[in-house]
């Protein structure tokens, strides 16, 4: 049954895996008018905890998902009306209400894999791609990260544009062995990455030391790179918590593991023990300590940032975004000012290093709009 | 002095002979040791035996593995372990080659290939073909011997390890001390054939037995089986029929031997008495440079005594110590 | 890359992987290449069950068959390893440890102590563990508990496939003794694990769910059902955390302890028989150093003392149910239902 003024809230779909949500809490009341992008609710995945906004406006006529419930992926657990839609339109419209078979959705899935590998002459790199015409945007992770750093951002920039997420080499599921780890070396694995999906040119969207790796590229490519956002970007300042660095190169355990990634949040509760068993995960694997501390010793030597860019930067013809979580506390927001008039510059409040993450539709708008004008 | 008749050069023989002397008085002094309440636990002596241990091990390097049983000591020294470190083991110090945790029996060196006595008889089978299959799988022409008595002759692990060694064709040698008693009981009512020569072609390896107290006897033939198995050959089993001074374990009445059974033995076959007698016999060897030998190795044994009960014993925080590599 | 693999293929995984990485690993025990000797195929088996299929071909005389005889091998591998070898011994079952554990306690496990600290054995003895596969007294049991009472011995028992791989990686690196136990009835469930090598670490348990209102502690099949048991009470508001322990000696006795000081209620599930067991000795750890937290007596859920039955219906009957875990939760949550005496489950 379809009835235009009738809109379901769905449990959303974050990224690659997820695969069903927890309903957390509800931030508006049945009866509520809700604006567009309005914050409707909290849902936990298995990874983290995030806001669902409204899509659309109306009065909030339903709740359906109820509290610490968990509910598959596109699940009605709400619905949006109009005032003047009767409650009987409405149950109907829910009775009605089919959730996309699961087995279409997987085989959707299976169309796509989820991850793809490329052999580059860096080595196997991991990557995901989303979304098909518009600009090219190549996502970079930063130090001990990975592509599903980009959880909330791909689907939302694969709208209007084909994403690329990568692993980094010694990251993820990509090759453990760092030819170069310094950013010189990362940055030609990108481009290698790039030359093996033929990407000519891309909007790079860099965070942490990605930023940096971009940064990088930016100068040393000039014409591959169409412009830059820089969040929470490394190469902008010498100061970064260099016992974050060194307690998450160290950490061998979940115990030792967890305080050092609550550095990452503003909310530290965002720390799930999913996202720490990811990382031990990927932290027990052979070769990866060593390509840490490759990376680490290069980058990060003497507890500061052995590469500053930003004169160079600054002097380049790129477009610049830089984002910054204002309570960042691996990479001071101080540093979001570092470029002057040479960028675009947001400091988010309430959020930590991890800003697109902690505070993705914020993010996400305002990455679209700097790919947006800069395209 | 005459010509040599002898398969071991005088360098050889006399230090045959000094091993042979320093089992004999280690053993000695721990008789009159632990009589006197010296020493804690219980501890079975090698004397009567030594010219076995003595004859083998002059084939071995410290590459060469040996799995050793209750009655240890002398397989230890001719193996050369250190006999301060020995003793010191036995009076529980701290400067013992175990600190102190293992006692006599468990005295091990495996920086010397020596993988330990064992308390438990004929455990030590199962772990020489495991060192064996390590020099196989190195190729370093490492050999492995393990010594039972005749009591344990009759475990599963030994019989178990002989099939084992035949079907991986492993470089070791299987040794059977037959001293006649396990503990108490006599071999020819515990053990069921006449002969290990038969146990071993039962199992498909060769058998040899030889006189146990002739440490030239021993010499031949643990030295030809023991080329054998370095050269790829396979394992054999060798009999050395021998004699055992004291009790199964000191303080041991040895009520079950015949009146007159030892003094008897110690008279007419003693090894190391059999040993000077011929080498001196024969104009190769002065009764003075083996006198001098005993009075060195007197005192080598007195001063080992003397450090050991000087030795600090293991400190209270020795007791959780080494369970683990890493834990 | 990571992908969905069986307990049993990653198993063989993780042995292949050290063969290649180490060339001090070697693997034994009966019918684990399978045909040797005889007329058939090379390799003809890998394993009874089939888990080292395939390692012949890669790895030739590393892997070797063994005469029927574990008192021999078993110590064979135990003095290859204080012989600077890395052996993985299989016991096919567990059980077949009758015979041969004088190797495993009184001699691999004591080597280091009784020589001063001047030995090491790094020996992996592996072999099958647990009831439900109709497989009757002597071929069923959940040793765990004989060996983890052994000092110098350190004991694993995975409960998944991710976990099996890492854990035997670390088995076979690790410098003592290991008793690798790989539950039967588990051997065939996948779940997505990295195609790289990884170790998992001894002695960290694993929270496979939160919860703050009541701690279940289990390891091998028996945490599947307490999963089971878990998602059973959620329905009923009642949140369960469940603890992994994966390696019994060393036991991660931080996480449990934290985990009862949050939740106030201890439930230990055991495959085991009742008496000193994993439970018992969990509940009494906790008894004596978390006392103030429980808000009531720490329930025990584990096999009945008795052998394990053949006959399907009884043996069902055996390993601890989903719900009779749930049912000593609900006893840990009523103020007069948290005595339960006997020695059955």
């Amino acid at each position: 049954m379809s009835n235009e003024r009738i809109k379901p809230i769905v449990m959303p779909k974050w990224g690659l895996s997820m695969s069903e949500g927890k309903v957390t809490g509800w931030l508006k009341r049945p009866g509520d008018h809700v604006a567009l992008g309005d914050d409707l609710l909290e849902v936990e995945t298995d990874k983290i905890t995030n806001v669902v906004e409204a899509g659309e406006s109306g009065v909030l006529r339903r709740v359906l998902g109820e509290n610490d419930t968990v509910y598959p992926v596109k699940a009605l657990i709400a619905v949006l009306a109009d005032p003047d839609v009767s409650d009987d339109e409405i149950d109907a419209f829910i009775a009605g209400f089919v959730v996309p078979a699961a087995d279409a959705d997987a085989d959707a899935a299976d169309a796509t894999p989820r991850y793809l590998f490329a052999e580059t002459a860096a080595g196997t790199i991991r990557y995901a791609t989303r979304g098909e015409g518009g600009p090219a945007v190549l996502l970079v992770h930063g130090f001990g990260g990975d592509l599903d750093n980009w959880l909330f951002s791909i689907d939302a920039l694969a709208e209007s544009a084909t994403v690329y997420a990568l692993d980094l080499p010694g990251h993820g599921q990509s090759t453990k062995s760092v030819a170069d780890p310094s950013l010189s070396g990362l940055s030609a694995a990108v481009l290698a990455f790039m030359d093996h999906v033929g990407l000519a040119k891309a909007h790079f969207i860099g965070h942490s030391m990605g930023g940096a790796v971009s940064m990088r590229t930016a100068l040393d490519a000039p014409d591959r790179v169409a412009s830059l956002s820089l969040i929470a970007s490394a190469g902008l300042g010498r100061e970064i918590d260099h016992g974050y660095i060194q307690g998450f190169v160290g950490a061998t355990s979940r115990r030792d593991l967890k305080p050092v990634l609550e550095t990452l949040f503003a909310d530290r509760g965002l720390v799930s023990r999913s996202l720490i068993d990811d990382l031990l995960k990927y932290k027990r694997l052979d070769g990866v300590e060593d390509a840490l501390t490759a990376i680490s010793s290069a980058m990060f030597a003497d507890g500061a940032q052995s590469s500053v860019l930003t004169d160079l930067i600054a002097a380049a013809k790129t477009p610049i975004l830089v984002v910054w979580g204002e309570e960042d506390r691996v990479i001071p927001a101080a540093h979001a000012n570092a470029l002057g008039d040479a960028a675009r510059v947001a400091v988010i409040p309430n959020a930590g290093h991890m800003v697109q993450m902690e505070a993705s539709s914020k993010v996400n708008a305002l990455l679209k709009d700097h790919i947006g004008k800069a395209a | 002095m005459s010509e040599n008749p002898f398969p071991l050069s005088k360098d050889d023989l006399l230090k045959a002979y000094r091993t042979m002397r320093t089992i004999r008085d280690f053993e000695e002094r721990l008789h009159i040791d632990f009589a006197k309440g010296d020493i804690p636990g219980f501890v079975h002596l090698y004397a009567g035996e030594e010219a076995c241990a003595t004859g083998i091990m002059m084939h071995l390097n410290d590459n060469d593995r040996i799995a050793s049983t209750h009655r240890g000591h002398g397989h230890c020294i001719a193996k050369g372990v250190d006999v301060h470190a020995m003793m010191a083991e036995i009076y529980g110090r701290s400067t013992g080659a175990c600190r102190g945790k293992g006692g006599s029996m468990h005295i091990a060196d495996l920086s010397k290939g020596m993988m330990g006595a064992n308390g438990i008889l004929g455990a030590g089978a199962p772990l020489i073909c495991g060192a064996a299959l390590a020099a196989k799988v190195r190729g370093d022409r490492g050999v492995g011997i393990t010594f039972v008595g005749d009591g344990a002759s009759n475990q599963g692990t030994f019989l178990e390890s002989l099939n084992l060694a035949a079907v991986w064709n492993l470089p070791v040698v299987f040794v059977v001390e037959n001293n006649g008693y396990a503990e108490s009981t006599a071999m020819e009512w515990a053990v069921s054939c006449d002969s290990y020569v038969d146990r071993a072609t039962g199992f498909g390896m060769p058998g040899v037995t030889v006189d146990g107290t002739d440490l030239f006897a021993v010499h031949e033939a643990a030295g030809e089986i023991i080329r054998r198995a370095r050269d790829g050959g396979g394992p054999a089993l060798l009999e050395c029929n021998m004699v055992r001074f004291y009790g199964h374990f000191e303080g041991d009445a040895q009520t079950y031997r015949a009146k007159g059974e030892v003094e008897a033995l110690r008279a007419s076959r003693d090894c190391l008495v059999m040993l000077a007698e011929r080498v001196v016999e024969a104009g190769v060897v002065a009764r003075d440079e083996l006198h001098r030998i005993d009075r060195e190795v007197a005192d080598l044994i007195e001063d080992a005594v003397r450090a050991a009960k000087a030795a600090p014993l293991p400190a209270p925080s020795e007791l959780l110590t080494d369970v683990y590599v890493s834990y | 890359m990571s992908r969905k693999i069986s307990m049993k293929t990653a198993i063989n995984e993780a042995l292949d992987l050290e063969m290649r990485r180490d060339p001090t690993v070697i693997v034994m025990g009966e019918d684990i290449v399978g045909g040797t000797g005889a007329n058939g195929e090379d390799d003809a088996w890998g394993g009874v069950l089939g888990v080292t299929k395939g390692l012949y071909a890669k790895h030739g005389d590393r892997l070797m068959d063994t005469p029927l005889s574990e008192s021999a091998y078993i110590g064979a591998a135990v003095g290859a390893a204080a012989c600077g070898l890395r052996p993985v011994a299989e016991l096919m079952f567990m059980d077949f440890m009758g015979v041969c554990f004088d190797q495993i306690f009184n001699q691999a496990a004591k080597f280091r102590y009784m020589f001063g600290g001047k030995a090491q054995t790094p020996v992996v003895i592996r072999g099958m563990v647990g009831a439900g596969f109709r497989a009757a007294a002597q071929h069923s049991q959940m040793l765990t508990p004989l060996f983890t009472h052994i000092p110098g011995l350190k004991v694993v028992c995975p409960s998944n496939a991710y976990d099996a791989k890492g854990l035997l990686i670390q088995s076979i690196r690790d410098n003592d003794p290991v008793i690798f136990c790989e539950h039967k009835n588990l051997y065939g469930l996948e779940c997505d694990v990295p195609a790289e090598s990884y170790a998992i670490p001894f002695g960290e348990a694993n929270i496979l769910r939160d919860g703050d209102d009541v701690t279940i502690v289990s390891y091998g099949l028996t945490v599947h059902r307490a999963l089971e048991a878990a998602t059973a009470l959620a329905k009923d508001r009642i949140e369960a955390e469940v603890i992994d322990l994966r390696t019994l000696s060393p036991i991660d006795w931080d996480t449990i302890i934290e985990s009862v000081e949050r939740t106030g209620r201890l439930v230990v599930v055991d495959e085991a028989h009742p008496r000193c067991n994993l439970a018992t000795d969990i509940a009494a750890f906790v008894g004596q150093n978390a006392f103030g937290a429980l808000k009531a007596g720490a329930q025990m859920v584990t096999g009945p003392h008795t052998p394990v039955p053949f006959s399907p219906s009884l043996e069902d009957l055996y390993v601890p149910s989903a719900e009779a875990i749930a049912a000593a939760v609900r006893r840990t949550l009523s103020p007069t239902g948290s005595r339960s005496h006997g020695i059955a489950a």
